[in-house]
């Protein structure tokens, strides 16, 4: 005989036992977002230790086919020269693949200035690269699909897919991303992807002799780029655009933009 | 209901469907909002892979310790040590099949990248060892003939 009081007990076990599941494969289907363990590539540069020397320009341009002779670059060097009357110089020829030997500032179509060393106030080198945005805009205009962030947040280019619309270029607050004159379709860092998804150094750290450029997992506590952004002074360049760039800066001056 | 009403809604069904069935033979199986959402994410999943299988150029330079051990060595000892060896002799590909030689690049350009003397008070150029100023220390010859990229000081 059925009482009352088992009855109900049924009832409730059996609505907890077809509740739960259900809504435990909810969760998975990402009603609640499921916590994935997995790099999140990020970029620390330590511009106090650059030297302008460009290998890393070099090094990116034959890694990753990008005519070596056109003027495009996935990475560059910017020189910043602050002469004593707070005029400030800056120039990255030919995105500073040859490095820099002299103290002649380009100043593009052909004009050069030359600094008399005892006017400079200071003077140092700032690599620049995809910061691989948690808000990429370059993402966000792609009308077609192409151009995407996979989840290690690293922003790639779909060759296939791109139609040419130059949006994501426009888009950019960094002038990080140019036409690739051979591919006819739009180009950028990728942090070598190729390379850090098989434990290897991005092509531009592996060249540099200084230590200056380095790539870290911010998911990874034990990682030391990981612990120089969390406990070091690190800053980025134009936060107030709110992408999240995740290139971080050691020694970032405020000429830099 | 007439059928002057429903004709038009005919022909926008008829293309609605024609778009589905042609977007179906276009757009790659793996196409769809993947990890980061539709904002960011909306991409061909393929495409992922494609990027993978990129071809490595650069190897570093434990990649030509096993047959060139002794320039391996000796650059190590010298204060070259943290210069990787394809920054002079280009990337390695699939060396020794191919390329079979890597082309050296020994000009003084080269060098200068780092030795060229700049007098930038915030830059740690100043700091590297073997400055020069390329006007004035032996202009127009290679930098090779009396330094020894692997040993680069001179009276050894």
């Amino acid at each position: 005989m059925l009482t009352r009081r088992d009855f109900i007990r049924y009832i409730a076990i059996g609505a907890a036992s077809t509740a739960i599941p259900a809504a435990l494969s909810r969760a998975q289907q990402g009603y609640v977002k499921p916590v994935e363990k997995g790099p999140r590539w990020v970029f620390l540069v330590d511009t106090q230790k650059c030297v302008g020397c460009g290998l890393c320009v070099k090094a990116c341009k034959l890694e990753n086919e990008v005519p070596y002779e056109a003027n495009v670059s996935r990475t560059w060097v910017e020189r910043y020269v602050i002469t004593k009357d707070g005029r400030v110089h800056a120039d990255s020829p030919k995105a500073g693949r040859d490095g820099y030997s002299g103290n002649v500032i380009q100043l593009g179509h052909g004009k050069t200035e030359v600094i008399n060393p005892a006017d400079i106030a200071k003077a140092f080198f700032v690599p620049k690269l995809c910061n691989q945005c948690d808000n990429p805009p370059c993402v966000q205009v792609c009308p077609v699909g192409a151009t995407y962030q996979t989840k290690d947040g690293v922003v790639l280019i779909d060759r296939k897919w791109c139609i040419g619309c130059g949006y994501c270029i426009m888009a950019c607050p960094y002038g990080v991303r140019f036409f690739h004159p051979i591919v006819h379709t739009a180009e950028k860092c990728n942090f070598c992807y190729h390379r850090i998804t098989k434990g290897m150094k991005p092509a531009c750290e592996l060249a540099c002799p200084f230590g200056a450029r380095r790539i870290g997992n911010i998911m990874d506590k034990s990682d030391p780029v990981t612990k120089t952004i969390i406990e070091g002074r690190v800053s980025v360049l134009r936060a107030e655009y709110g992408t999240k760039p995740q290139n971080y800066y050691i020694g970032l001056s405020e000429e830099v933009r | 209901m007439k059928t002057h009403v429903f004709r038009p809604l005919f022909v926008v069904l008829i293309i609605v469907g024609l778009i589905l069935l042609v977007r179906a033979f276009v757009v790659p199986e793996q196409f769809g909002a993947h990890e980061r959402g539709y904002m960011y994410g909306w991409h061909n999943k393929a495409d992922e892979d494609r990027w993978k299988d990129f071809k490595i150029k650069h190897k570093g330079s434990e990649y030509c310790k096993d047959c060139h051990g002794d320039k391996y060595d000796s650059i190590k000892r010298s204060p070259h040590r943290n210069i990787q060896c394809e920054n002079c002799h280009g990337p390695a590909i699939d060396h020794p099949e191919d390329p079979p030689k890597l082309k050296i690049d020994r000009t003084r350009e080269l060098c200068l990248r780092c030795h060229a003397y700049l007098d930038y008070p915030t830059s740690n150029r100043r700091l590297i060892k073997g400055l020069a100023e390329p006007d004035r220390h032996n202009p127009g010859i290679e930098c090779a003939i009396c330094h020894n990229p692997h040993d680069p000081k001179l009276g050894r």
